[in-house]
């Protein structure tokens, strides 16, 4: 089908509409609510039929996708940011109940203070909640993701919820060319939710609870999730096979982007990425053998893929668009702890920080990244965690401060007073 | 790869140009990116929004600094910084205004070195908030500008953007649309296709080392009082309200108190009005008794207030 131009929140849409989805509970937070409103259009117009519910909090959606899903339905709904954190109790409690759906959620900074636009800090909060969870880097992928992500989720060797990531504004407002796979194509890859013994009837009523239980039972049941989340990574490469024979799209656990043959490579997740792999092709016309690897599923894992990718490299230069406060960023912890003892290991692995609150990284600052990790390489010595801030951008806070601090200004005049008459 | 920006404020229809132009551009064969960019605006503050288009696959995001077509639908924009509309201009952007005054003004004016084209504004009401196509026009010359789209992929444009609407706004916006393309025909293709940025010579960013610094500076706590009127929220005026004091009655308590934005200050029974901080909703000419308060554009008050003084003022 010929291909249109969709916002990554048109894209989820879609494909929770090309998913046939039953029922979608839903509330509204910025950069998420065109998805709700597009589902709600369709729903309105016929298009899709599902039911749709708003509920007052995004604790109660997820605790209502959850029971849905309880159900043998197929659910779907969408937060952001703040809201995934609203639901956090439930988030853990229905991946406890191992209940099959797919969430959207759109990267959004948290507070305080407040920002609206990308930062990953929230779906790094979900991280071990026991929804699986894959990052898209364009509108394309948030589509397919969201098919890939039901097959997942209802698989019976899973059957956990997955988290579908697409990050704020550089994505959920962003047109891109979109290809629509066909609805019999759709039906093939993703037949409807055959939920074997997850039934409910009205008119044969059972219960469905949980019980508070020792040490005991419930690390069988904890650890029955790891286990199960843990097929997921050789589940996810089979279902995303199978969906390149079906759509011609090459949806892998991990996107290799000219790494094959190069001495560096960028490591990160999200739409940042594709700036990346700008980078990597100007890198490439100045000589410089450059490459991405960039991880779509990071839960479950996928440490073999990532590691075979990796191996031999002489430096790895990971981005976290996200920052664990005390310890650094989140991908760089879980690579390093991945590849530790691995005699094929990268020697040196750079942590930089960049893009948080939805602050850009410039093609320049992807050249200068590349040019710290090398000097690293020369000297043998990884160099300390690096925040992508410049003076520039110091000057600007610092005005900010002055306006905000009253008591600072008093003893020296702020640069905005001077200038006022 | 074309990079465009268009500058307009809410309520104009900005990211629907981006969306006309973005979508001419894909039916024209481009691989196309558009996008708006807002925050927290509102009806006439500053917004923007871009288009970028290649015939190759677009790895760039995010907010264009290098544009090779800079489009500014409101050319009360041009004075505002925080609008950004001037941001990384070169010698080879092409710079679309929409306005009254000639290239040679705002060039001498803003001492630009870039290409300056200007689309004659077409008013047709008086608040250029409401200014009904200025969107699809500001689209259609930019159209023009870049060459490379025919009008009829415009005009399908145009129509699938705003299929939703009544066919007759379809028609206007076309027309509208149409004839700012035709009126660009001089300069078509103007616009040329800008260059990667290579990853040799480039200018290194100038990080730093960020300090630690204690909570009593780097918490975002706010403990100013009344810092809010640092935000010129005037800047988002579109309509002027002037009051005539001659017909003033000096009541004083109406237009001071009804104000939503207490713009309006009484001191010795004369009302005055906070040009920065008014936003021009017209709350005051509704209600005041005397009929002393009337709207005047605000384009019209500044091309005054620019023939009264030597210099440009920002009042």
């Amino acid at each position: 089908m010929q291909p249109s131009l969709l916002t990554g929140n048109a894209a989820a849409a879609w494909g929770a509409r090309l998913a046939r989805v039953d029922y979608v509970p839903a509330f509204p937070i910025t950069p998420q609510t065109e998805i709700i409103e597009t589902i709600a259009g369709w729903v309105e117009s016929g298009d899709l039929a599902a039911r749709m519910v708003t509920l007052e909090s995004e604790h109660s959606m997820i605790t209502a996708a959850g029971a849905a899903a309880a159900t043998g339905v197929r659910v779907f709904s969408a937060t952001s940011s703040q809201g995934l954190l609203h639901a956090m109790e439930m988030l853990y409690t229905v991946a406890g109940w191992r209940a099959p759906f797919v969430l959207v959620n759109v990267s959004r900074g948290l507070s305080a203070p407040i920002t609206l636009e990308a930062d990953h800090n929230d779906i790094m909060a979900a991280r071990d909640s026991g929804f699986l969870q894959i990052h898209c880097a364009d509108c394309q992928e948030v589509l397919d993701s969201v098919l890939i992500a039901y097959r997942l989720a209802e698989d019976p060797d899973i059957r956990l919820p997955v988290l579908v990531n697409l990050d704020g504004f550089y994505l959920s407002f962003t047109r891109e060319p979109v290809a629509l796979p066909a609805a019999e194509l759709v039906q093939t890859f993703l037949p409807p939710f055959d939920a074997r013994n997850i039934r409910f009837s009205a008119s044969a009523p059972q219960s469905q609870a949980v019980a508070v239980l020792g040490g005991g039972p419930y690390s069988y049941f904890r650890y029955e999730c790891h286990l199960a989340a843990l097929n997921g990574v050789a589940l996810y490469q089979q279902v995303a096979e199978e969906f390149a024979g079906l759509f011609g799209r090459d949806r892998c656990a991990v996107e290799d982007y000219r790494a094959q043959d190069a001495e560096i490579v960028f490591y990160m997740v999200g739409s940042f990425a594709t700036k990346a792999r700008e980078a990597v092709d100007r890198l490439r016309e100045a000589g410089q053998p450059v490459g991405l690897v960039r991880p779509r599923l990071l839960r479950p894992f996928p440490a073999a893929p990532i590691a075979a990718l990796l191996a031999g490299k002489q430096a790895v230069i990971v981005i976290d668009q996200n920052l664990s406060v005390g310890q650094g960023g989140v991908l760089h912890t879980e690579l390093t702890c991945s590849l530790y003892g691995r005699p094929d290991a990268p020697p040196i692995v750079c942590s930089f920080i960049g893009g948080l609150g939805g602050r850009d990284i410039s093609a320049q600052e992807f050249y200068q990244m590349v040019a710290v990790a090398r000097d690293a390489v020369d000297a043998g010595v990884a160099p300390p965690p690096r925040l992508l801030y410049t003076a520039e951008e110091l000057r600007e806070t610092r005005k900010l401060q002055a306006i905000a601090m009253a008591e600072q200004v008093e003893t020296a005049p702020s640069p905005q007073e001077q200038g006022d008459e | 790869m074309y990079r465009i920006r268009i500058h307009g404020r809410g309520g104009q229809g900005i990211k629907m140009a981006s969306r006309i132009l973005g979508t001419a551009l894909f039916r024209s064969g481009y691989t196309v990116q558009d996008a708006p960019k807002y925050g927290a605006e509102r009806r006439g503050a500053p917004i923007f929004s871009y288009v970028r288009a290649a015939h190759q696959a677009i790895n760039e995001r995010g907010v264009i600094q290098q544009p090779d077509l800079v489009v500014v639908a409101d050319d009360t924009l041009l004075a505002v910084p925080a609008a950004g509309t001037l941001l990384g201009i070169g010698p080879d952007t092409v710079v679309l205004i929409n306005s009254h005054q000639s290239a040679d003004t705002w060039r001498h004016r803003l001492n630009l070195r870039a290409k300056v084209e200007i689309l004659p504004a077409q008013e047709v009401v008086e608040d250029r908030a409401e200014l009904p196509h200025v969107g699809a026009t500001c689209a259609g010359a930019a159209a023009c500008l870049l060459g490379v789209i025919e009008a009829r992929k415009l005009e399908q444009a145009i129509t699938e953007e705003l299929g939703a609407l009544d066919a007759s706004v379809i028609t206007r916006n076309c027309a509208s649309a149409l004839a700012a393309f035709n009126a660009m025909a001089p300069r078509r293709g103007l616009v040329r296709e800008g260059h990667v940025i290579p990853a040799t010579g480039y200018d290194a960013p100038q990080w730093i080392e960020l300090p630690f610094e204690r909570a009593d500076i780097s918490a975002p706590d706010i403990r100013a009082a009344a810092n809010s009127v640092q935000v010129r929220t005037g800047l988002w005026r579109t309509m002027r309200p002037i009051i005539d004091h001659e017909q003033c009655n000096h009541c004083w308590w109406i237009c001071s108190t009804l104000c939503p934005d207490s713009a309006i200050k009484v001191e010795n029974d004369v009302p005055a009005i906070d040009y920065d901080h008014c936003k021009g909703c017209m709350v005051c000419v509704g209600v005041c008794p005397p009929h002393a308060i009337s709207g005047i554009p605000e384009y019209l008050a500044q091309m005054e207030d620019s023939a009264d003084a030597t210099e440009p003022s920002d009042g």
